[in-house]
Protein backbone atom coordinates (compact mmCIF):
# COMPACT_ATOMS: atom_id res chain seq x y z
CA UNK A 1 0.00 0.00 0.00
CA UNK A 2 3.03 2.50 1.33
CA UNK A 3 4.86 1.74 -2.02
CA UNK A 4 1.75 1.98 -4.15
CA UNK A 5 1.21 5.69 -3.44
CA UNK A 6 5.15 6.43 -3.44
CA UNK A 7 4.50 5.42 -7.45
CA UNK A 8 1.58 7.30 -7.77
CA UNK A 9 3.60 10.49 -6.45
CA UNK A 10 6.74 9.88 -8.55
CA UNK A 11 5.33 11.80 -11.76
CA UNK A 12 4.00 14.45 -9.47
CA UNK A 13 7.02 15.02 -8.50
CA UNK A 14 8.67 14.60 -11.68
CA UNK A 15 6.47 17.23 -13.09
CA UNK A 16 6.24 19.58 -10.10
CA UNK A 17 9.35 21.76 -10.87
CA UNK A 18 8.48 22.62 -14.55
CA UNK A 19 4.81 22.58 -13.56
CA UNK A 20 5.18 25.45 -11.05
CA UNK A 21 7.55 27.06 -13.20
CA UNK A 22 5.01 27.53 -15.99
CA UNK A 23 2.36 28.24 -13.16
CA UNK A 24 4.09 30.82 -11.87
CA UNK A 25 6.34 32.67 -14.92
CA UNK A 26 3.25 32.08 -17.03
CA UNK A 27 -0.48 31.55 -15.89
CA UNK A 28 -0.86 33.84 -13.05
CA UNK A 29 1.61 36.81 -15.19
CA UNK A 30 -0.81 36.52 -17.88
CA UNK A 31 -3.91 36.27 -15.40
CA UNK A 32 -2.11 39.69 -13.49
CA UNK A 33 -1.62 41.67 -17.36
CA UNK A 34 -5.60 41.46 -17.23
CA UNK A 35 -5.98 42.95 -13.80
CA UNK A 36 -3.56 45.69 -14.26
CA UNK A 37 -5.24 46.25 -17.84
CA UNK A 38 -8.45 47.90 -15.49
CA UNK A 39 -5.38 49.96 -13.53
CA UNK A 40 -5.08 53.42 -14.35
CA UNK A 41 -1.77 55.43 -15.07
CA UNK A 42 -1.45 58.15 -12.71
CA UNK A 43 0.49 61.58 -13.55
CA UNK A 44 3.23 60.94 -11.06
CA UNK A 45 4.21 57.57 -12.50
CA UNK A 46 2.79 55.01 -10.14
CA UNK A 47 -0.13 52.91 -11.31
CA UNK A 48 -3.67 53.23 -9.79
CA UNK A 49 -4.87 49.64 -8.83
CA UNK A 50 -8.65 49.45 -9.18
CA UNK A 51 -11.57 48.56 -11.69
CA UNK A 52 -11.44 51.63 -14.38
CA UNK A 53 -12.20 51.12 -18.02
CA UNK A 54 -10.32 54.01 -19.34
CA UNK A 55 -7.52 51.95 -20.62
CA UNK A 56 -10.18 49.58 -22.54
CA UNK A 57 -12.12 52.75 -23.27
CA UNK A 58 -8.90 53.91 -25.18
CA UNK A 59 -8.08 50.70 -27.02
CA UNK A 60 -11.52 49.89 -28.64
CA UNK A 61 -12.50 53.71 -29.66
CA UNK A 62 -9.70 54.65 -30.78
CA UNK A 63 -9.21 54.68 -35.10
CA UNK A 64 -5.12 54.86 -34.54
CA UNK A 65 -5.51 51.58 -32.85
CA UNK A 66 -7.80 49.81 -34.94
CA UNK A 67 -6.14 51.01 -37.90
CA UNK A 68 -3.16 49.46 -36.70
CA UNK A 69 -4.73 46.13 -35.80
CA UNK A 70 -6.16 46.22 -39.39
CA UNK A 71 -2.97 46.76 -41.18
CA UNK A 72 -1.16 44.37 -38.51
CA UNK A 73 -3.31 41.18 -39.88
CA UNK A 74 -3.14 41.79 -43.29
CA UNK A 75 0.70 42.40 -43.52
CA UNK A 76 0.57 38.46 -41.81
CA UNK A 77 -1.80 37.51 -44.11
CA UNK A 78 -0.07 38.53 -46.88
CA UNK A 79 3.09 37.29 -45.74
CA UNK A 80 1.18 33.87 -45.05
CA UNK A 81 -0.28 33.61 -48.61
CA UNK A 82 3.62 34.52 -50.27
CA UNK A 83 4.94 31.90 -47.41
CA UNK A 84 2.12 29.50 -48.78
CA UNK A 85 2.88 30.27 -52.88
CA UNK A 86 7.06 29.88 -52.64
CA UNK A 87 6.90 27.16 -49.86
CA UNK A 88 3.92 24.81 -51.20
CA UNK A 89 6.23 23.68 -54.50
CA UNK A 90 9.67 23.65 -52.48
CA UNK A 91 8.49 21.38 -49.85
CA UNK A 92 6.52 18.83 -52.47
CA UNK A 93 9.83 18.81 -54.25
CA UNK A 94 11.57 17.68 -51.26
CA UNK A 95 9.08 15.17 -50.01
CA UNK A 96 9.16 13.33 -53.45
CA UNK A 97 12.85 13.82 -54.88
CA UNK A 98 14.92 11.12 -55.01
CA UNK A 99 18.80 11.80 -54.87
CA UNK A 100 19.18 14.55 -52.54
CA UNK A 101 16.30 15.05 -50.24
CA UNK A 102 18.53 14.47 -47.02
CA UNK A 103 20.93 17.46 -48.03
CA UNK A 104 17.54 19.96 -49.37
CA UNK A 105 16.39 18.98 -45.94
CA UNK A 106 19.43 19.98 -44.11
CA UNK A 107 19.60 22.77 -45.59
CA UNK A 108 15.72 23.54 -44.82
CA UNK A 109 16.87 23.50 -41.05
CA UNK A 110 19.97 25.37 -41.43
CA UNK A 111 17.99 28.82 -41.31
CA UNK A 112 16.66 28.18 -37.84
CA UNK A 113 19.80 28.08 -36.55
CA UNK A 114 20.99 31.18 -38.07
CA UNK A 115 20.03 34.73 -36.24
CA UNK A 116 16.68 36.05 -36.78
CA UNK A 117 18.14 39.72 -36.41
CA UNK A 118 21.09 38.88 -38.61
CA UNK A 119 18.84 37.28 -40.96
CA UNK A 120 16.71 40.28 -41.13
CA UNK A 121 19.34 42.96 -41.10
CA UNK A 122 21.13 40.66 -44.48
CA UNK A 123 18.38 42.49 -46.35
CA UNK A 124 19.95 46.32 -45.69
CA UNK A 125 23.29 44.89 -47.48
CA UNK A 126 20.88 44.11 -50.39
CA UNK A 127 18.06 46.50 -50.98
CA UNK A 128 20.73 49.80 -49.22
CA UNK A 129 21.36 53.04 -50.41
CA UNK A 130 25.12 51.22 -50.98
CA UNK A 131 23.47 47.78 -51.32
CA UNK A 132 24.39 45.02 -53.42
CA UNK A 133 20.97 45.65 -55.88
CA UNK A 134 21.98 49.62 -55.69
CA UNK A 135 25.69 48.67 -56.76
CA UNK A 136 24.83 46.61 -59.71
CA UNK A 137 22.01 48.62 -61.43
CA UNK A 138 24.56 51.46 -60.89
CA UNK A 139 27.31 49.84 -62.50
CA UNK A 140 25.32 48.66 -65.48
CA UNK A 141 24.20 52.14 -65.83
CA UNK A 142 20.50 51.80 -65.54
CA UNK A 143 20.03 54.28 -62.82
CA UNK A 144 21.93 57.36 -62.26
CA UNK A 145 21.34 57.95 -58.53
CA UNK A 146 20.63 55.05 -55.77
CA UNK A 147 17.15 53.97 -55.24
CA UNK A 148 15.37 54.15 -52.09
CA UNK A 149 14.30 50.68 -51.54
CA UNK A 150 13.98 50.10 -48.00
CA UNK A 151 11.56 51.29 -44.93
CA UNK A 152 8.96 50.62 -46.10
CA UNK A 153 5.49 48.03 -45.63
CA UNK A 154 6.74 45.66 -49.07
CA UNK A 155 9.88 45.40 -47.06
CA UNK A 156 8.70 45.02 -44.02
CA UNK A 157 6.94 42.01 -45.39
CA UNK A 158 10.07 40.90 -47.52
CA UNK A 159 11.71 40.02 -43.60
CA UNK A 160 8.86 38.78 -42.51
CA UNK A 161 8.29 35.70 -45.55
CA UNK A 162 12.63 35.46 -45.33
CA UNK A 163 12.27 34.65 -41.56
CA UNK A 164 8.79 32.31 -41.90
CA UNK A 165 8.97 30.53 -45.39
CA UNK A 166 11.35 27.83 -43.18
CA UNK A 167 8.34 27.20 -40.97
CA UNK A 168 6.14 26.48 -44.22
CA UNK A 169 8.12 24.21 -45.89
CA UNK A 170 8.36 22.05 -42.97
CA UNK A 171 4.98 22.11 -42.04
CA UNK A 172 4.18 20.91 -45.80
CA UNK A 173 6.51 18.42 -46.17
CA UNK A 174 5.74 16.90 -43.39
CA UNK A 175 1.83 16.45 -44.08
CA UNK A 176 3.46 15.58 -48.24
CA UNK A 177 5.53 12.86 -47.17
CA UNK A 178 3.10 11.45 -45.35
CA UNK A 179 0.66 10.65 -48.66
CA UNK A 180 1.30 7.64 -50.20
CA UNK A 181 2.67 8.29 -53.48
CA UNK A 182 0.93 5.48 -55.90
CA UNK A 183 -2.30 7.73 -54.63
CA UNK A 184 -1.39 9.81 -57.26
CA UNK A 185 -0.52 7.05 -60.07
CA UNK A 186 -3.87 5.56 -58.93
CA UNK A 187 -6.01 8.72 -60.21
CA UNK A 188 -3.89 9.20 -63.34
CA UNK A 189 -4.45 5.46 -64.21
CA UNK A 190 -8.02 6.08 -64.00
CA UNK A 191 -8.01 8.66 -66.22
CA UNK A 192 -7.28 12.24 -64.87
CA UNK A 193 -4.28 14.36 -65.76
CA UNK A 194 -0.88 14.79 -63.66
CA UNK A 195 -2.35 18.36 -62.59
CA UNK A 196 -6.30 17.48 -61.60
CA UNK A 197 -4.59 14.37 -59.71
CA UNK A 198 -2.56 17.26 -57.67
CA UNK A 199 -5.52 19.31 -57.03
CA UNK A 200 -8.17 16.20 -56.29
CA UNK A 201 -5.79 13.83 -54.22
CA UNK A 202 -2.91 15.57 -53.13
CA UNK A 203 -3.78 19.32 -52.45
CA UNK A 204 -6.49 17.96 -49.86
CA UNK A 205 -4.75 15.45 -48.20
CA UNK A 206 -1.95 17.77 -47.74
CA UNK A 207 -4.31 21.08 -46.20
CA UNK A 208 -3.28 19.92 -42.71
CA UNK A 209 -0.09 20.86 -43.05
CA UNK A 210 -0.75 23.46 -44.95
CA UNK A 211 -2.59 25.10 -42.39
CA UNK A 212 -0.69 24.40 -39.61
CA UNK A 213 2.22 26.14 -41.20
CA UNK A 214 0.08 29.16 -42.18
CA UNK A 215 -1.56 29.08 -38.46
CA UNK A 216 2.51 29.33 -37.52
CA UNK A 217 3.46 32.05 -39.68
CA UNK A 218 0.54 34.16 -39.68
CA UNK A 219 0.87 34.39 -35.85
CA UNK A 220 3.95 34.81 -35.59
CA UNK A 221 4.16 37.93 -38.09
CA UNK A 222 1.41 39.16 -36.37
CA UNK A 223 3.26 39.32 -33.26
CA UNK A 224 6.36 40.78 -34.27
CA UNK A 225 8.15 43.92 -33.71
CA UNK A 226 11.62 44.05 -35.04
CA UNK A 227 10.89 43.13 -38.18
CA UNK A 228 9.27 46.69 -38.66
CA UNK A 229 12.00 48.36 -36.32
CA UNK A 230 14.93 46.96 -38.45
CA UNK A 231 12.98 47.32 -42.49
CA UNK A 232 10.15 49.45 -42.01
CA UNK A 233 9.57 53.21 -42.50
CA UNK A 234 8.15 55.15 -39.58
CA UNK A 235 4.77 54.60 -40.22
CA UNK A 236 5.11 50.96 -40.89
CA UNK A 237 4.30 50.10 -37.24
CA UNK A 238 2.67 46.86 -36.13
CA UNK A 239 0.26 45.99 -33.43
CA UNK A 240 3.63 44.84 -31.23
CA UNK A 241 5.18 47.55 -31.90
CA UNK A 242 2.57 49.78 -30.10
CA UNK A 243 2.56 47.17 -27.18
CA UNK A 244 6.85 47.98 -27.07
CA UNK A 245 6.01 51.44 -27.21
CA UNK A 246 3.64 51.54 -24.40
CA UNK A 247 5.07 49.31 -21.91
CA UNK A 248 9.08 50.50 -22.62
CA UNK A 249 8.67 53.60 -24.16
CA UNK A 250 6.29 55.68 -22.51
CA UNK A 251 5.74 53.36 -19.42
CA UNK A 252 2.04 53.18 -19.72
CA UNK A 253 1.89 49.60 -18.20
CA UNK A 254 -1.71 50.09 -18.16
CA UNK A 255 -2.23 50.82 -21.55
CA UNK A 256 0.46 48.32 -22.82
CA UNK A 257 -1.77 45.48 -20.61
CA UNK A 258 -5.07 45.87 -22.42
CA UNK A 259 -3.24 46.37 -25.93
CA UNK A 260 -1.52 42.85 -25.34
CA UNK A 261 -4.36 41.43 -24.53
CA UNK A 262 -6.10 42.63 -28.09
CA UNK A 263 -3.10 40.26 -29.66
CA UNK A 264 -3.56 37.52 -27.35
CA UNK A 265 -7.53 37.39 -28.05
CA UNK A 266 -7.30 38.08 -32.01
CA UNK A 267 -4.59 35.33 -31.89
CA UNK A 268 -5.82 33.34 -29.27
CA UNK A 269 -9.46 33.13 -31.60
CA UNK A 270 -7.37 32.25 -34.72
CA UNK A 271 -5.53 29.30 -32.70
CA UNK A 272 -8.74 27.98 -31.36
CA UNK A 273 -10.54 27.73 -35.26
CA UNK A 274 -7.68 25.90 -35.99
CA UNK A 275 -7.86 23.19 -33.20
CA UNK A 276 -11.13 23.12 -33.90
CA UNK A 277 -10.78 21.60 -37.78
CA UNK A 278 -7.19 19.94 -37.16
CA UNK A 279 -6.35 19.71 -33.47
CA UNK A 280 -3.35 20.19 -31.95
CA UNK A 281 -1.10 17.21 -32.65
CA UNK A 282 -0.66 18.45 -35.92
CA UNK A 283 0.89 21.48 -35.12
CA UNK A 284 3.47 19.63 -32.66
CA UNK A 285 4.14 17.30 -35.64
CA UNK A 286 5.21 20.41 -37.45
CA UNK A 287 7.62 21.91 -34.33
CA UNK A 288 9.70 18.34 -33.37
CA UNK B 1 7.58 19.35 -68.08
CA UNK B 2 5.83 20.42 -64.61
CA UNK B 3 8.41 18.54 -62.74
CA UNK B 4 11.04 20.27 -64.09
CA UNK B 5 9.18 24.24 -63.14
CA UNK B 6 8.84 22.83 -59.21
CA UNK B 7 12.42 21.92 -59.20
CA UNK B 8 13.65 25.55 -60.78
CA UNK B 9 10.86 27.10 -58.18
CA UNK B 10 12.73 25.14 -55.55
CA UNK B 11 16.52 26.41 -56.57
CA UNK B 12 15.42 30.12 -56.84
CA UNK B 13 13.65 29.61 -53.26
CA UNK B 14 16.77 28.16 -51.58
CA UNK B 15 18.48 31.10 -53.42
CA UNK B 16 15.66 33.34 -51.65
CA UNK B 17 16.82 31.78 -48.27
CA UNK B 18 20.51 31.51 -48.45
CA UNK B 19 21.81 35.13 -50.69
CA UNK B 20 21.05 37.42 -48.18
CA UNK B 21 23.39 35.25 -45.96
CA UNK B 22 25.91 34.63 -48.26
CA UNK B 23 26.42 38.28 -48.83
CA UNK B 24 26.61 38.77 -45.12
CA UNK B 25 29.97 36.34 -45.00
CA UNK B 26 30.97 37.63 -48.57
CA UNK B 27 30.73 41.48 -47.21
CA UNK B 28 32.35 40.70 -44.04
CA UNK B 29 35.97 40.43 -45.52
CA UNK B 30 35.48 43.20 -47.98
CA UNK B 31 38.15 45.61 -47.92
CA UNK B 32 36.37 48.64 -49.11
CA UNK B 33 36.62 51.29 -46.45
CA UNK B 34 32.61 51.12 -46.16
CA UNK B 35 32.47 47.63 -45.99
CA UNK B 36 29.68 47.75 -48.45
CA UNK B 37 30.07 47.15 -52.24
CA UNK B 38 31.55 46.81 -54.43
CA UNK B 39 34.29 44.55 -53.27
CA UNK B 40 37.59 46.04 -53.20
CA UNK B 41 39.82 43.25 -51.90
CA UNK B 42 39.98 40.63 -48.85
CA UNK B 43 40.26 41.14 -45.53
CA UNK B 44 39.94 40.54 -42.11
CA UNK B 45 40.23 43.88 -40.63
CA UNK B 46 36.56 44.20 -39.73
CA UNK B 47 37.11 41.00 -37.25
CA UNK B 48 40.12 42.80 -35.77
CA UNK B 49 37.81 45.75 -35.18
CA UNK B 50 35.42 43.34 -33.82
CA UNK B 51 38.20 42.09 -31.41
CA UNK B 52 38.65 45.86 -30.15
CA UNK B 53 35.24 46.36 -29.38
CA UNK B 54 34.54 46.24 -25.93
CA UNK B 55 30.80 46.54 -25.81
CA UNK B 56 30.40 43.40 -28.71
CA UNK B 57 32.44 41.25 -26.64
CA UNK B 58 30.61 41.92 -23.11
CA UNK B 59 27.67 41.15 -25.21
CA UNK B 60 29.00 37.73 -26.08
CA UNK B 61 30.08 36.79 -22.79
CA UNK B 62 26.33 37.84 -21.50
CA UNK B 63 24.64 35.95 -24.27
CA UNK B 64 26.80 32.96 -23.61
CA UNK B 65 26.63 32.32 -19.85
CA UNK B 66 22.72 33.19 -20.37
CA UNK B 67 22.46 30.40 -22.93
CA UNK B 68 23.94 28.23 -21.41
CA UNK B 69 22.24 28.44 -17.92
CA UNK B 70 18.94 28.66 -19.79
CA UNK B 71 20.15 25.21 -21.00
CA UNK B 72 21.00 23.66 -18.27
CA UNK B 73 17.76 24.61 -16.17
CA UNK B 74 15.17 24.00 -19.51
CA UNK B 75 16.86 20.63 -19.98
CA UNK B 76 16.25 19.74 -16.28
CA UNK B 77 12.78 21.03 -15.49
CA UNK B 78 12.02 19.52 -19.80
CA UNK B 79 13.52 16.04 -18.71
CA UNK B 80 11.93 15.07 -15.47
CA UNK B 81 8.42 16.65 -16.62
CA UNK B 82 8.68 14.33 -20.27
CA UNK B 83 9.39 11.45 -18.22
CA UNK B 84 6.61 12.05 -15.90
CA UNK B 85 4.59 12.14 -19.09
CA UNK B 86 5.68 9.56 -21.29
CA UNK B 87 6.55 7.15 -18.36
CA UNK B 88 3.25 7.35 -16.20
CA UNK B 89 -0.38 7.21 -16.58
CA UNK B 90 -1.14 10.39 -15.09
CA UNK B 91 -4.20 11.85 -15.13
CA UNK B 92 -5.17 15.26 -16.79
CA UNK B 93 -2.70 14.46 -19.33
CA UNK B 94 -3.60 16.46 -22.24
CA UNK B 95 -4.13 19.56 -20.08
CA UNK B 96 -0.42 19.17 -18.96
CA UNK B 97 1.28 18.91 -21.83
CA UNK B 98 -0.98 21.58 -23.27
CA UNK B 99 0.40 23.75 -20.49
CA UNK B 100 3.40 22.70 -20.70
CA UNK B 101 3.97 23.93 -24.90
CA UNK B 102 1.20 26.80 -23.51
CA UNK B 103 4.73 29.01 -23.64
CA UNK B 104 5.18 28.58 -27.61
CA UNK B 105 1.08 29.34 -28.05
CA UNK B 106 1.29 32.34 -26.58
CA UNK B 107 2.38 35.41 -28.35
CA UNK B 108 6.42 35.88 -27.47
CA UNK B 109 5.35 39.97 -26.71
CA UNK B 110 2.56 38.74 -24.47
CA UNK B 111 4.85 36.66 -22.75
CA UNK B 112 7.38 39.28 -22.23
CA UNK B 113 4.66 41.34 -21.13
CA UNK B 114 2.89 39.39 -18.46
CA UNK B 115 6.32 38.19 -16.90
CA UNK B 116 7.93 42.06 -16.46
CA UNK B 117 4.53 43.31 -14.77
CA UNK B 118 4.12 40.86 -12.53
CA UNK B 119 7.77 40.24 -11.24
CA UNK B 120 8.01 43.91 -11.24
CA UNK B 121 4.31 44.00 -9.22
CA UNK B 122 6.73 41.78 -6.64
CA UNK B 123 8.85 44.12 -6.46
CA UNK B 124 11.59 42.01 -9.02
CA UNK B 125 13.03 44.55 -11.29
CA UNK B 126 14.41 44.13 -14.48
CA UNK B 127 17.53 41.87 -14.16
CA UNK B 128 19.45 39.34 -15.40
CA UNK B 129 17.35 36.95 -13.12
CA UNK B 130 14.45 37.99 -15.04
CA UNK B 131 15.96 37.42 -18.23
CA UNK B 132 17.40 33.99 -16.98
CA UNK B 133 13.60 33.38 -15.96
CA UNK B 134 12.09 34.56 -19.28
CA UNK B 135 14.40 32.46 -21.29
CA UNK B 136 13.92 29.75 -19.41
CA UNK B 137 10.08 30.04 -20.09
CA UNK B 138 10.24 30.11 -23.45
CA UNK B 139 12.82 27.19 -24.07
CA UNK B 140 11.23 24.57 -21.96
CA UNK B 141 8.46 23.68 -24.64
CA UNK B 142 11.16 22.98 -26.99
CA UNK B 143 13.22 20.64 -24.66
CA UNK B 144 10.29 18.68 -23.61
CA UNK B 145 9.42 18.21 -27.22
CA UNK B 146 12.55 16.92 -28.24
CA UNK B 147 12.87 14.73 -25.29
CA UNK B 148 9.81 13.55 -25.59
CA UNK B 149 9.93 12.37 -28.77
CA UNK B 150 13.00 10.46 -28.10
CA UNK B 151 11.69 8.88 -24.83
CA UNK B 152 8.50 7.19 -26.23
CA UNK B 153 11.06 5.61 -28.49
CA UNK B 154 12.93 4.02 -25.45
CA UNK B 155 11.21 0.40 -24.33
CA UNK B 156 10.03 0.27 -20.78
CA UNK B 157 11.41 -3.42 -20.79
CA UNK B 158 15.02 -2.20 -20.61
CA UNK B 159 14.19 -0.62 -17.17
CA UNK B 160 12.07 -3.17 -15.59
CA UNK B 161 14.97 -5.61 -16.74
CA UNK B 162 17.87 -3.75 -14.76
CA UNK B 163 15.27 -3.05 -11.53
CA UNK B 164 14.20 -6.89 -11.80
CA UNK B 165 18.05 -7.74 -11.06
CA UNK B 166 17.97 -5.57 -7.73
CA UNK B 167 18.30 -1.52 -9.18
CA UNK B 168 16.15 0.51 -7.82
CA UNK B 169 14.48 3.51 -10.32
CA UNK B 170 16.89 6.27 -9.41
CA UNK B 171 19.74 3.50 -10.15
CA UNK B 172 17.84 2.22 -13.40
CA UNK B 173 17.12 6.07 -14.86
CA UNK B 174 20.76 6.93 -14.39
CA UNK B 175 22.45 3.50 -15.69
CA UNK B 176 19.86 2.75 -18.48
CA UNK B 177 17.57 5.82 -19.24
CA UNK B 178 19.65 8.50 -19.51
CA UNK B 179 22.70 7.11 -21.55
CA UNK B 180 19.86 6.04 -24.23
CA UNK B 181 18.19 9.05 -23.86
CA UNK B 182 21.59 10.93 -23.97
CA UNK B 183 21.54 12.04 -27.70
CA UNK B 184 18.06 13.64 -27.16
CA UNK B 185 19.24 15.69 -24.14
CA UNK B 186 22.23 17.25 -26.00
CA UNK B 187 19.82 18.37 -28.78
CA UNK B 188 17.61 19.72 -26.53
CA UNK B 189 20.21 21.45 -24.21
CA UNK B 190 21.58 23.09 -27.38
CA UNK B 191 18.28 23.63 -28.77
CA UNK B 192 17.70 25.87 -25.96
CA UNK B 193 21.00 27.40 -25.88
CA UNK B 194 20.68 28.33 -29.34
CA UNK B 195 16.87 29.78 -28.84
CA UNK B 196 18.03 31.61 -26.24
CA UNK B 197 21.53 33.39 -27.77
CA UNK B 198 19.03 34.25 -30.67
CA UNK B 199 16.21 35.87 -28.69
CA UNK B 200 15.26 39.60 -29.10
CA UNK B 201 11.76 39.80 -29.06
CA UNK B 202 11.60 39.20 -25.07
CA UNK B 203 15.33 40.16 -24.02
CA UNK B 204 14.43 43.62 -25.11
CA UNK B 205 11.41 43.62 -22.86
CA UNK B 206 13.65 42.10 -19.83
CA UNK B 207 17.25 43.16 -19.91
CA UNK B 208 18.28 46.20 -17.73
CA UNK B 209 19.92 49.11 -18.64
CA UNK B 210 23.58 48.44 -19.70
CA UNK B 211 23.13 44.59 -19.86
CA UNK B 212 23.29 44.01 -23.78
CA UNK B 213 23.19 40.41 -25.86
CA UNK B 214 24.34 40.07 -29.14
CA UNK B 215 21.10 40.37 -30.42
CA UNK B 216 20.04 43.12 -28.90
CA UNK B 217 23.55 44.58 -29.21
CA UNK B 218 23.29 44.11 -32.96
CA UNK B 219 20.11 45.62 -32.76
CA UNK B 220 21.24 48.83 -30.92
CA UNK B 221 24.15 49.14 -33.83
CA UNK B 222 21.70 49.10 -36.63
CA UNK B 223 19.74 52.24 -35.23
CA UNK B 224 22.80 54.16 -35.78
CA UNK B 225 23.82 52.53 -39.11
CA UNK B 226 24.89 49.68 -40.82
CA UNK B 227 28.62 49.32 -39.91
CA UNK B 228 30.54 46.88 -41.21
CA UNK B 229 30.89 45.34 -37.81
CA UNK B 230 27.73 43.81 -37.95
CA UNK B 231 28.42 41.70 -40.95
CA UNK B 232 31.34 40.40 -39.18
CA UNK B 233 29.43 40.06 -36.10
CA UNK B 234 26.87 38.26 -38.17
CA UNK B 235 29.49 35.93 -39.94
CA UNK B 236 30.80 35.30 -36.69
CA UNK B 237 27.13 33.88 -35.95
CA UNK B 238 26.75 32.22 -38.77
CA UNK B 239 29.65 30.11 -38.07
CA UNK B 240 28.93 29.39 -35.10
CA UNK B 241 25.72 28.73 -34.85
CA UNK B 242 25.40 26.88 -38.37
CA UNK B 243 28.77 24.85 -36.74
CA UNK B 244 27.55 24.26 -33.38
CA UNK B 245 24.31 22.11 -34.56
CA UNK B 246 26.70 20.01 -36.80
CA UNK B 247 28.85 19.28 -34.05
CA UNK B 248 26.39 18.70 -31.98
CA UNK B 249 25.13 16.01 -34.62
CA UNK B 250 28.10 14.54 -34.87
CA UNK B 251 28.70 13.92 -31.81
CA UNK B 252 25.10 12.49 -30.61
CA UNK B 253 26.20 10.05 -33.55
CA UNK B 254 28.90 8.83 -31.87
CA UNK B 255 27.14 8.26 -28.52
CA UNK B 256 24.63 6.51 -30.29
CA UNK B 257 27.73 4.50 -32.16
CA UNK B 258 28.62 3.41 -29.10
CA UNK B 259 26.37 1.85 -27.66
CA UNK B 260 25.41 -0.10 -30.57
Amino acid sequence: MARETREARQPWLLLAPALTTIFFLLVVPVLFVVVYSFWLRTANGSDQPGFYMTNWAEVVTDPFYRDILFNTLKIAAVTTFLCALLGYPTAYFIARSRGNKAMLLMLLMLPFWISYIIRTMSWINILGVSGALNSLLLSLGVIETPLQLLYNEATVVLGLVHFLLPFMVLNIYVSVEGIDETLEDAACSLGSTRWQSFLEVTLPLSLPGLAAGGLLCFVLAAGTYITPLVLGGPTDAMFANLVFEAIITQLDWPLGSALSLVLVAVLGALVFIYNRFFGMAQLMKGLS
Amino acid sequence: MGWSIIRVWTVAVYLFMFLPVAVVVLLSFNDNQFGSFPITGFSFRWFIELWQNDAILRAFKTSIVLGALTALISTILGVLASLALVRYKIPGRNLISTLLIAPILVPEVVLAVALLLFLNFLSFHKSFLLLLLGHVIFTLPFVVLVVQARLVSIRRDYEEAAMSLGANPVQAFFQITLPLLAPAVFAGMLFAFTISFDDITGTLFWKPGGIETVPTQIFSMLRNSISPEINALGSIMIILTVGLPLIGVGIARRIAMKQH
